[in-house]
């Protein structure tokens, strides 16, 4: 089967790959690229396992192709932490106790991201609201909510 | 090694603080290994061919075109299998059967449900997998199928098992049914207790099979060398048993299965069991490639856990002042496919919470055509107890009595005789009512129009099988290598936190490894809330191992006898009033010169786990119900509930609010919806719907702490009671606010409307 060549940059780097026409963007991220961190929980958009920006937007990476990242900006979890720092959400999750089996958490962070680059104040029924595209099973989801809550106050400088 | 590990009531540097869970900076970074996540190279794909059909027989399966498509490099059936004799085995809260796990894994006579396993294929990739799957052809002979549990309970109702007799029955049936068991517990004369009461309530309640719902979908990764040596990675609750399991269907030593527990995405009882294990060691022993195995969402619902469905008759009566005078229930649970649901613990569950005199319940465990259940959080408990508390609510409500007033009337306490066997030691229940009675929620003004539930559950918690090693590293620093699997709740976390306290080191001394079997002893699977209980347990056993030996050896290296030398913040030294004088030697000086002065230093713990604490919980929940769209909306929820001791708060209350939220969910979304032809119709998180951020409101927790007798620092374990109450509490606060009682589950909008208009329809 004839495979496409594409190229992209992820979180920054520019990288190169080839896929089949069937493969999803998530399976080139994993299989291909072998960047493991985002993860598959349903295949189908509902569960947001599998959360990555592309040109700043936030979509599940199992909806779209991997051909279709020709030329894209990527952003998934591996580029989330800047050098020797976690992001201020990443730190925040681990303070309140925000994650449990941690499968969904890569696509939740990446979700939460995109909520604070475009609302740095939510209030909680906001979070609450965008965040409703990524399941948690473990968490009842409180202490997501209080973590992207107190990340935000300090990402904002309150 | 300390004699007793009895609780202690002593003050505690570490256990019962908040430090950062050592997993945590790999799970929000993308760098924690989940199975899926774990490539070999050379590996293939395998995939899995499932039954379209609820229920069939098998004539043949032809795999040659399969065989023949470039790519293919191997195929197993039922013929790669042996066939396995009856015979019994623990894992988790449910016994599994080894003829039927043998059957369940890969369809043997028939397909006895909408996705069971028929072949499978490994290729040199997904696509080719894929592929391959629509050349195997299976000849089938539909036969008829049976989905609801009352009617496969019927005389007449389509057979799964040509040869299942009901068991427990005296004398055994001449027909062959679809009841593999009759269960029955008594105490007292249920009749008289009917007798003397004032009030009697019968109800039947109806729930539906809902999904574990973890999500990382099952997956692993299998190789087998020539020499019969296999490797294997995989998603699992429990290493070891899934390595026995693995064993024995295939015929090998457990010896020669290396299995190494990976993290693991949500199991919640899910996990307990193997699917594709066997089949990818399988496939990776006829090609001796890698053969990595996962399961899509869609397979993950057609054909792993879910929980029973159930049909419950609950029938209780009590006196006018509200005491119990006796308590009834006809329990019938699915099992699906195999025989072997949690009926058995949901008969135990049912009225444990209350100090009975006259007692009778009846389970049946009911085979049908859908996938064999699982265990789930608490297996069958909060199905009886749904009708249990609704029961009860009705009872206190007729009667004028404050739910949580009735429930003090007639609440267990220690010396309780439970109907199923034992008196319950020290519990907490009185205490959890009471703090929930004083709450501010309990008593918060509640708007015209909605509603506030109340109900409480009970969970054994068990102990088992444990073993665990700490080694002292040659600087000091300690690794403890634990067998029962961190299953997300933060068990590495509360271990490394009750060594840490043991030895008098700071936590990030203890790096907590989640060890494969071939690094210890047997560990039961992480279930029945045992980790942090049986696991911490097993942790504080090697710890105080190793402290014994390191006294020996300073005692030694200092020349002084051993009764002198005491372990004391981190370092031995002289023990007080001995009359012997030494300078102290801290645990890292004792580790630097351990190799010389007679070798390294481990502790070890291989020991059965006793003494297990029950758990207590008490749930308090607001609702409004839409009256024009049934939508039922959580407003305000408490989860109170007894843990013996909390060793790592934050993570108990994660725990308390994950199973509320899940039992939320069971309450008001989740059910398996099949088709009039026995095909499961919402394999899907979209049809399929589970609480999602904004369903759900802050879930309020009150920890408390009453010790468990039987455990150095007091732990019950705490994962499981908090998705028994939310069911009840949701059905009691949409009657609070309606005066409709539900007792279907889901409470579902279409469910509630329906409710809605029949009662006002009566009404008229």
């Amino acid at each position: 089967m004839a495979r496409h060549h594409v190229t992209a940059t992820v979180n920054g780097e520019a990288v190169e790959f080839l896929c089949e026409t069937q493969q999803t963007l998530l399976e080139v991220l994993r299989d291909e690229l072998r960047l493991t961190g985002t993860k598959e929980g349903c295949g189908t958009g509902d569960c947001g396992a599998c959360s990555v920006t592309v040109d700043g937007r936030l979509l599940c990476s199992c909806l779209m192709l991997g051909v279709e990242a020709q030329g894209k900006a990527i952003r998934t979890i591996e580029g989330m932490a800047g050098g020797e720092k976690l992001h201020p959400l990443q730190r925040k999750f681990l303070e309140h106790a925000a994650l449990q089996c941690g499968v969904c958490t890569p696509g939740i962070l990446i979700a939460a991201r995109s909520l604070l680059e475009s609302n740095p104040d939510p209030s909680e029924a906001e979070v609450r609201y965008w965040l409703a595209g990524n399941l948690c099973r473990c968490t009842g989801y409180q202490k997501i909510v209080e973590a992207v809550l107190d990340a935000a106050r300090e990402m904002r400088g309150a | 090694m300390s004699a007793s590990t009895k609780y202690e009531d002593k003050p505690l540097r570490i256990v019962g603080t908040r430090p950062l869970r050592p997993d945590g900076v790999d799970k929000v970074t993308g760098r924690a290994r989940y199975a899926a996540d774990y490539n070999l190279p050379g590996q293939l794909i395998g995939k899995v061919l499932r039954s379209p059909h609820a229920h069939a027989r098998i004539r043949s399966i032809d795999v040659s075109a399969a065989l023949a498509l470039p790519g293919v490099k191997a195929v197993v059936t039922r013929d790669d299998f042996p066939d396995m004799p009856v015979e019994y085995a623990a894992a988790g809260e449910l016994t599994i059967n080894y003829r039927d796990v043998t059957r369940n894994m890969m369809a043997r006579e028939k397909v006895l449900y909408d996705g069971h396993p028929v072949a499978a294929v490994a290729a040199t990739s997904e696509s080719a997998a894929r592929a391959a799957l629509k050349l195997i052809k299976v000849d089938y002979e539909v036969l008829p199928h049976v989905i609801d549990v009352r009617e496969a309970m019927q005389p007449g109702a389509p057979l799964l098992h040509e040869e299942q007799y009901t068991a427990g029955v005296s004398p055994r049936p001449g027909q062959p049914s679809n009841i593999a068991k009759r269960i029955e517990f008594k105490l007292g004369d249920i009749e008289a207790g009917f007798r003397a009461a004032d009030l009697v309530i019968e109800r039947e309640f109806n729930t539906k099979p809902v999904h574990q719902g973890y999500i990382e979908p099952q997956a692993c990764l299998a190789s087998c060398t020539e020499d019969g040596q296999v490797e294997l990675w995989t998603s699992t609750q429990g290493a070891f048993t899934y390595r026995e399991q693995c064993a024995r269907v295939l015929q090998m030593d457990v010896s020669r299965i290396r299995v190494t527990p990976t993290e693991i995405g949500g199991g919640f009882g899910g996990k307990n069991n193997i699917y594709s294990e066997p089949l990818a060691i399988a496939l990776s022993r006829k090609t001796h490639r890698p053969v990595k195995m996962v399961m899509t969402r869609e397979e993950v619902f057609r054909a792993t856990g879910p929980t029973s469905g159930a049909n419950i008759r609950i029938k209780m009566g009590c006196t006018r002042n509200g005491r119990i005078t006796a308590a009834q229930a006809v329990l019938n649970f699915q099992s699906g496919a195999f025989p072997g649901s949690s009926v058995p613990m949901a008969a135990m569950c049912t009225f444990t919470r209350y100090d009975l005199e006259n007692v009778h319940v009846v389970g049946h465990d009911v085979t049908v055509n859908r996938p064999k259940v699982a265990a789930y959080r608490a297996p069958g408990a909060p199905i009886s107890v749904f009708g249990a508390e609704s029961v009860i609510d009705e009872m206190a409500k007729k009667l004028g009595i404050d739910p949580i007033d009735f429930r003090l009337k007639n609440a267990a306490t220690q010396g309780t005789q439970t109907y199923y066997g034992p008196k319950l030691g020290v519990i907490g229940y009185i205490e959890t009512l009471e703090r929930a009675k004083a709450h501010p929620h309990y008593s918060a003004p509640l708007a015209p129009g909605r509603g506030r539930g109340v109900s409480s559950g009970f969970w054994f918690n068990i102990g088992n099988e444990t073993c665990s090693t700490l080694n002292i590293g040659e600087d000091g620093s300690v690794t403890l290598l634990m067998g029962t699997v961190d299953v997300a709740g933060g068990s590495r976390a509360a271990m490394a936190m009750m060594v840490a306290e043991e030895l008098g080191i700071p936590m990030d001394k203890v790096k907590p490894v989640v060890a494969d079997p071939s690094a210890l002893g047997f560990n039961f699977v992480t279930a029945g809330s045992r980790g942090t209980f049986a696991g911490g347990m097993a942790a504080v056993v090697a710890a105080r191992d190793a402290v014994e030996k390191l006294r020996r050896r300073a005692a030694k290296i200092r020349e002084v006898p051993l009764e002198a030398v005491a372990w004391k913040d981190g370092r031995a030294q002289p023990a007080e009033g001995c009359g012997v004088q030494f300078a102290p030697m801290t645990l890292a000086e004792i580790a630097k010169v351990a190799g010389k002065t007679g070798g390294s230093i481990a502790g070890h713990a291989e020991i059965n786990v006793q003494g297990a604490g029950p758990g207590f919980g008490v749930h308090i929940v607001d609702v409004d119900v839409d009256r024009e769209t049934g939508l039922v909306k959580i407003l305000r929820y408490t989860v109170l509930q007894d843990v013996g001791k909390a060793v790592h708060p934050a993570y108990v209350e994660g725990q308390l609010q994950g199973g509320a939220v899940q039992g939320i969910g069971w309450a008001l979304n989740e059910e398996y919806v099949y088709g009039a032809d026995g095909v499961l119709q919402n394999p899907g998180f979209l049809d399929y719907r589970v609480p999602v951020a904004s369903d759900v409101p802050s879930i309020d927790t009150v920890i408390v702490e009453v010790p468990n007798p039987n455990h150095p620092y007091g732990v019950r374990g705490c994962g499981e009671v908090p998705i028994i109450p939310p069911m009840s509490a949701i059905a009691n606060a949409i009657e609070s606010a309606t005066g409709v009682r539900l007792c279907d589950q889901p409470m579902s909008p279409p469910r509630v409307l329906q409710a809605i208009g029949k009662a006002a329809g009566a009404g008229n």
